[in-house]
């Protein structure tokens, strides 16, 4: 419906219908992902390309979010899980690498908003504490960028050092983007971060991520079609653990070549 | 009520208005359960303070607001202040809570982050057994195990801090020191089971937010776990306080018994507890049990203020923590 909006966000290479050949920000080769015995993921390849809106959508239950979060590998959090395959972020293994210093690099945001029990300055200024930076005027440097990128400065510049939890839903979750961006990650991933929020707060983290591309590449998850249509360049379709299509989001949403992605699309299940 | 009910049903077709007036009926009985148990919780303590307060006439009538604040405890010559009881109930609790607290949500911290699950439960498991302990055998353990030992930890301890007065005077094993200890010892489970409840109620998506930002697993503990479940750590706290307060046969057995205000924590002391159970039977007078009913009320008081002013704390720190 919404389908225009697209193209106009989306920039070079849809015209051949194949991704652009540019080096790929993340790429996942052969990729399984077991829950103790259970296996949740089955063989996935992709590529994340750099700069642009990634969306995966699919039924619930189908492997899209345990995808992302072996992306920062945050799945180890989840005791018994196992991944096995390759991911590469801008070719280095991610298995590889230190695990606070890949989530450095690949940020998250949650389905629900989850600030912390702190102030707002504190939360946004938190992830740059942690990774070293105590200069007051550095840390308030960067929480006014993050919140201007997150197009919540002007709504809360006046109350910093208010606690994060009197914010609105909505509010919260821009807080939360805010929070993730102050590391200057180079990929961001988002976990249904609009499930819990009205159409109006919505439409507002979706010109954020209009914006933010510019500067991060960006992989949402979502159950709404539609907002993949409205913020995605790519769109993966995950079902039973398997990614059945990926390409353009104009060809998934216009000439899908599977049958599954067609029925999906169109509202036949799901 | 019930006839404004029925008068407004009249109008509604009569099945609807008999099942509203029943379900009303049902619905003023469970009311009244409900309001009968809350209120019957009130009645006793109400009737507790009641019963004190009438009791302890005589004693509050002869020494008035000096019963609080002299510390002769003379029952041959009649003469009652309770001050050497109520430091000794403070300071023991006080003391305590200082060697459980840190211990206690260590311990707690560690079960809910840090062990393994299957370690984490078993240890619990053992937690809560110590729980159950009957504190005369805690009172035993003082006298058999934990005097003796201090009795060969206390004179290097004293020969180092010996210039501290709350190190000096001769040690004679019973002891403010002791009672303190002993009852470190039996709050601490209190403390390391209900905190590590509370941690593991923290929403995990709030742990994983620090980890994304690239905090390690102690940052994100430290950082935002805990701070998220200091509210309930702090009312874990709270509870074993008031335990501690009132704990009766552990603490008789090896406080000492005597009532005097002395600046060193190794000297014998009493608490308002101890001497409640032991004198009670043998009091001789109406004034002497009178005084004893009026350290009742004493601690009762004791235990309110405590409790009032500790949450006064927590709503003070996390109103600072939300403004």
């Amino acid at each position: 419906m919404n389908l225009p909006s697209v193209n106009k966000g989306a920039a070079s290479g849809e015209v051949g219908q194949r991704p652009p050949e540019s080096a790929p920000k993340l790429k996942s080769t052969n990729l399984d992902f077991y829950y103790g015995t259970y296996k949740a993921l089955q063989g996935i390849s992709l590529s994340i390309h750099p700069n642009r809106v990634t969306a995966f959508i699919g039924p619930s239950g189908c492997g899209k979010s345990t995808f992302l979060r072996t992306l920062n590998r945050m799945y180890e959090t989840v005791r018994h899980t196992r991944a096995e395959g390759e991911i590469l972020l801008d070719g280095e293994d991610i298995f590889a690498l230190e695990v606070s210093q890949l989530r450095r690099r690949v940020g998250m945001v949650f389905q629900r908003s989850n600030p912390f029990p702190k102030s707002i300055f504190e939360n946004v200024a938190y992830g740059p504490r942690v990774n070293g930076t105590t200069r007051k005027a550095d840390l308030q440097e960067r929480v006014e960028r993050s919140l201007r990128r997150s197009a919540l400065w002007e709504e809360v510049k006046d109350k910093l050092h208010k606690s994060a939890y009197d914010l609105s839903g909505g509010q919260q979750q821009r807080l939360c983007i805010a929070r993730a961006l102050a590391v200057d990650p180079e990929v961001l991933l988002l976990d249904e971060p609009c499930s819990a929020l009205d159409p109006i707060a919505t439409a507002k983290i979706e010109d954020l991520l209009f914006q933010i591309k510019d500067s991060c590449t960006v992989v949402i998850v979502t159950h709404n079609m539609q907002q993949a249509a409205r913020v995605a360049d790519y769109t993966g379709f995950f079902l039973l653990g398997k990614m059945i299509e990926f390409d353009s989001t104009k060809v998934i949403f216009k000439t899908p070549s599977r049958k599954e992605t067609e029925d999906y699309i169109t509202g036949r299940f799901g | 009520m019930a006839s404004s009910a029925s008068r407004t049903e009249n109008t509604r077709p009569r099945r609807v208005s008999r099942f509203l007036t029943r379900a009303r009926g049902v619905e003023a009985v469970a009311h009244g359960v409900a309001f009968l148990a809350a209120s019957t919780i009130v009645a006793i303590t109400a009737l507790l303070v009641f019963e004190l307060w009438i009791n302890s006439a005589l004693s509050r009538h002869k020494f008035g607001w000096d019963f609080l604040f002299t510390s002769t405890w003379d029952p041959i010559s009649g003469q009652f202040g309770a001050l050497p009881f109520i430091f000794g109930t403070v300071v023991t609790s006080a003391l305590a809570l200082l060697i459980s607290v840190p211990l206690g949500v260590g311990a707690a911290i560690f079960l809910a982050e840090l062990a393994p699950p299957k370690i984490s439960d078993a240890l619990t498991f053992c937690i809560e057994l110590l729980a159950a302990v009957p504190s005369v055998i805690y009172g035993l353990i003082g006298i058999f195990v934990l005097i003796p030992a201090l009795q060969t930890i206390v004179p290097p301890l004293k020969s180092v801090f010996g210039f501290l007065p709350i190190f000096s005077g001769p040690f004679y094993g019973v002891s403010i020191f002791s009672a303190g200890i002993v009852l470190a010892v039996m709050v601490v489970p209190f403390i390391i089971s209900v905190s590590r409840e509370i941690l593991l109620a923290v929403p995990r998506d709030l742990r994983e937010a620090a980890l994304a930002l690239g905090a390690t697993r102690w940052e994100s503990t430290w950082d935002v776990v805990v701070p998220f479940a200091k509210t309930g750590i702090v009312g874990s706290i709270f509870l074993s306080l008031a335990r501690a307060l009132g704990e009766t046969m552990a603490v008789t057995m090896v406080i000492g018994n005597t009532p005097r205000i002395q600046a060193s924590l190794l000297a014998p002391g009493y608490s308002i507890a101890a001497v409640i159970a032991n004198e009670f039977r043998e009091a001789a007078g109406d004034l002497y049990t009178s005084s004893l009913i009026e350290l009742g009320l004493v601690l009762f008081a004791l235990t309110i203020v405590i409790n009032g002013a500790a949450r006064l704390l927590i709503l003070a720190t996390t109103g600072k923590a939300a403004s």
